[in-house]
């Protein structure tokens, strides 16, 4: 109900948004989270079709009482031109990954099968490396990382979810 | 005090954007102007140097620099204006600005900062105050290019006065200022960014409407928002329809007279016993310009468990943060209260009414008589000398709880109180920025011995403008209220809560001041006309209080109306103040 320690199940949200390209814009938001305590999975930002808009993708967790305030402290904000909590709705989610995994002459063959099942590409590869650039999902890339944990990974870097909403929505 | 405007047309000529800031707190009809000269600012108290459209106040420290403004804001409605230097002269405005970022007055504060090539380099006195301010204010702005200085002003202005009102602040290199720009200053404004709903919906008016006109026990509880939408008109008009009973928060006082039939005094932690049991027994509970803040709330899943709630605010994510509502209304207040007092019908609330009067009858404000003397006794009598027609700025602690539970509010506007950060030493400075504002009722200052302290130093810029302000020092000795704290629930044991002061008659005196000191309640009256009669400048008064008296009731943080501490004192031989009583005998 109204405390902050509720019965309601905590999910995960994907809040699209569209903010001015100002100055300082991104620490506010980053701020604005770490101030009020809320959780960041991830956030990327970057540059639309309007020079002088940005758009943040943040995924991040919480009950509905908490991801209610959560969009409005964001639409608060003077710099926020649009919030849009896409977790409900149909959109395209993808995230980009380089995973330098460690490869001998012996396991160098069964990575790169691994990629291929998942149309993964290698873009870099050493004598006891092999770095794979994986593009998809989050659930498509987490599984991706899954299968090569075995290997040892030895750097990862991953950008976050990006998404957009569908404009067909679900079954016609 | 009307604005002048300087109509000599200065669009469209080149100057320095020292020249276009005056320019600008001209066009947006700026008559004051609260501040402490620095070096990265000195090209503007250049161009201020001959201009007499705005008048600057010099103050003591950048602090009372932003509290005066705050009072100056509450009391005439109009956005406070600050201009301090950078770096130190900037981080001793940051407690002003997150006061006024807690209580949602419209303030722009405007810094000096290093020239643009410096910035990030440590350069003499530079500080990131637009990092440092992020979290408490409205919006802030660094101004790169002097291109850009007008519009940012502009906006400024528009984003602190509207919606929510807040503080924004401007921070304004050396070297922007000292550049060269031809002066546009914007007629209109619109941000796509920000759009504030003032109308409310008209479906979920419809709603509360219904919801009220079904009630038996219907409660308005009313905030700072309806002093901020000047609605204490639309407020009254909807209480004395529905004859519903009506409590204030602390920034809420004055939006409706107590001393009318209605009225239940302040509710929360130190609010009145029959309002905080009227709000746990209400069905309806009408929040106006409110936010349910924990010090109302007490234990939150308890507030007002009988009740649907109805809550209208400008702010969107003030509703249903803390306490869900049934009836959520997003608006700015007073629109929404002209729409909604078309639609409600008189209620028969008899019954309640009488219900609330015996509560007054058993629970009254009181205190004990006993010939020493008390701070209520003086509150008590400022408010029924000046009969709720003063301006009354209080400090932070046990005298502000006090003033808030015995002086008779009547005016909006009158009551001005540092509330959600509970700043010490917000009195002083905050009084004098009413005074500045305000000539039409007297101002008067209430402070403890602890708060005076702070921002003593004010003192100077009162007697240099020599300001019909009356200042009261209720004197005990102690931080009366951490001391009650201690005193309740730490086995009294008083950890540095005792303080002593300077001879305070002797320290106005220094200051030019005309100073008395008054130790008997018999003494109170007669000073007190003698303060208010003084219109030829500042006067102080130190009252020498009982060293240890306590704030009642209490209802002690996170707890419920059920643990509300009544006054011990029995009622036959305490002074029982009841604002009003409803119905009068028989």
């Amino acid at each position: 109900m109204a405390s902050s320690t509720t019965n309601e199940q905590v999910k995960q949200h994907t809040i699209s948004m569209t903010v001015e390209n100002h100055f300082g814009t991104l620490n506010r938001i980053a701020g604005l989270f770490a101030a009020k305590g809320y959780n960041i999975d991830s956030l990327t930002v970057g540059p639309t079709e309007d020079d002088a808009v940005s758009r943040m993708t943040i995924v991040t967790r919480g009950d509905d009482q908490i991801i209610e305030q959560i969009m409005k402290q964001l639409h608060k904000l003077i710099d926020t031109i649009k919030v849009v909590d896409l977790t409900d709705d149909t959109f395209v989610d993808r995230e980009l990954a380089l995973v330098k995994v460690q490869s001998t002459p012996a396991t160098r063959m069964e990575i790169m099968q691994i990629s291929e099942i998942f149309r993964t590409k290698v873009v870099d590869v050493s004598p006891k490396t092999l770095t794979i650039e994986a593009t998809g999902s989050q659930l498509k890339v987490d599984a991706i990382i899954n299968m090569l944990k075995s290997f040892g990974i030895k750097e990862l870097a991953r950008t976050g979810r990006v998404a957009i909403k569908r404009e067909f929505q679900g079954e016609a | 005090m009307t604005p002048t405007k300087a109509h000599d047309n200065h669009q469209g000529k080149l100057m320095t954007g020292a020249e276009i800031f005056v320019r600008c707190l001209v066009e947006e009809g700026v008559d004051t102007l609260f501040g402490y000269p620095g070096g990265v600012v000195i090209g503007i108290y250049d161009v201020l140097h001959d201009l007499t459209h705005i008048k600057h106040i010099l103050t003591r420290h950048e602090q009372g620099a932003t509290h005066a403004a705050e009072g100056y804001s509450k009391a005439t409605g109009r956005p406070g204006v600050v201009l301090v230097t950078s770096g130190p002269g900037a981080t001793n405005a940051v407690t002003g600005i997150a006061d006024a970022y807690m209580d949602s007055i419209p303030l722009v504060v405007f810094t000096g900062q290093v020239i643009t090539k410096l910035i990030g380099n440590d350069a003499f006195q530079e500080v990131d105050i637009v990092g440092i301010t992020r979290p408490i204010t409205k919006h802030n702005y660094l101004v790169k290019d002097v291109n850009d200085l007008a519009n940012t002003i502009k906006a400024a202005f528009y984003i602190a006065t509207t919606g929510r009102p807040g503080p924004v602040l401007v921070d304004l290199p050396k070297d922007v200022l000292a550049a060269k720009t031809v002066f546009e200053y914007p007629k209109t404004i619109s941000l796509r960014s920000y759009n504030p709903v003032v109308d409310g919906n008209m479906r979920q008016i419809k709603k509360a409407a219904e919801l009220i006109n079904e009630s038996k026990r219907p409660l308005l509880y009313v905030g700072g928002g309806v002093i901020s939408s000047n609605a204490s008109a639309e407020v009254r008009a909807l209480a004395d329809k529905l004859r519903a009973p009506i409590t204030t928060t602390l920034h809420g006082l004055g939006a409706y007279p107590e001393q009318s039939k209605l009225s239940l005094g302040m509710l929360g932690m130190h609010g009145t016993w029959y309002s905080n049991m009227a709000v746990d027994q209400c069905d309806v509970l009408i929040a106006i310009g409110a936010r349910f803040d924990d010090r109302v709330t007490g234990k939150v899943e308890a507030f007002a468990k009988n009740a649907k709630k109805i809550h209208i605010d400008i702010d969107p994510s003030a509703i249903s943060k803390n306490v869900p509502a049934d009836v959520p209304i997003v608006g700015d207040v007073k629109r929404v209260l002209k729409q909604l007092n078309e639609l409600v019908k008189p209620l028969d609330t008899k019954e309640w009414l009488n219900t609330i009067d015996e509560w007054k009858a058993e629970h009254p404000l009181r205190y004990k008589q006993d010939g020493s003397l008390r701070a209520q006794h003086v509150i008590d009598k400022l408010g029924e000398i000046t009969n709720g027609d003063a301006i009354v700025v209080s400090d932070v602690g046990q005298s502000q709880m006090w003033t808030a539970q015995f002086f008779k509010w009547k005016h909006p506007r009158t009551q001005i109180t540092s509330g959600g950060l509970g700043t010490m030493g917000f009195s002083l400075p905050a009084a004098m920025g009413a005074a500045f504002g305000r000539t039409d009722l007297p101002v008067v200052c209430i402070s403890g011995d602890g708060g005076f302290q702070m921002n003593i130093q004010e003192l100077a810029t009162v007697a240099q403008n020599n300001l019909p302000l009356k200042i009261f020092i209720i004197n005990n000795g102690y931080l009366g209220m951490v001391r009650q704290w201690q005193e309740f629930f730490w086995k009294k044991r008083y950890s540095h809560t005792q303080i002593t002061s300077p001879d305070f008659v002797r320290v106005a005196e220094a200051y030019g001041i005309p100073a008395q000191r008054v130790s008997l309640p018999a003494e109170v009256e007669g000073t007190i006309r003698k303060a208010l009669a003084h219109k030829d400048g500042p006067m102080l008064v130190e009252f020498v209080v009982v060293p240890e008296e306590n704030v009642f009731p209490m209802i002690p943080a996170g707890q419920t109306v059920n643990e509300i501490i009544d006054s011990p004192e029995p009622l036959e031989q305490s002074h029982a103040t009841n604002k009003t009583m409803i119905h009068a005998k028989g």
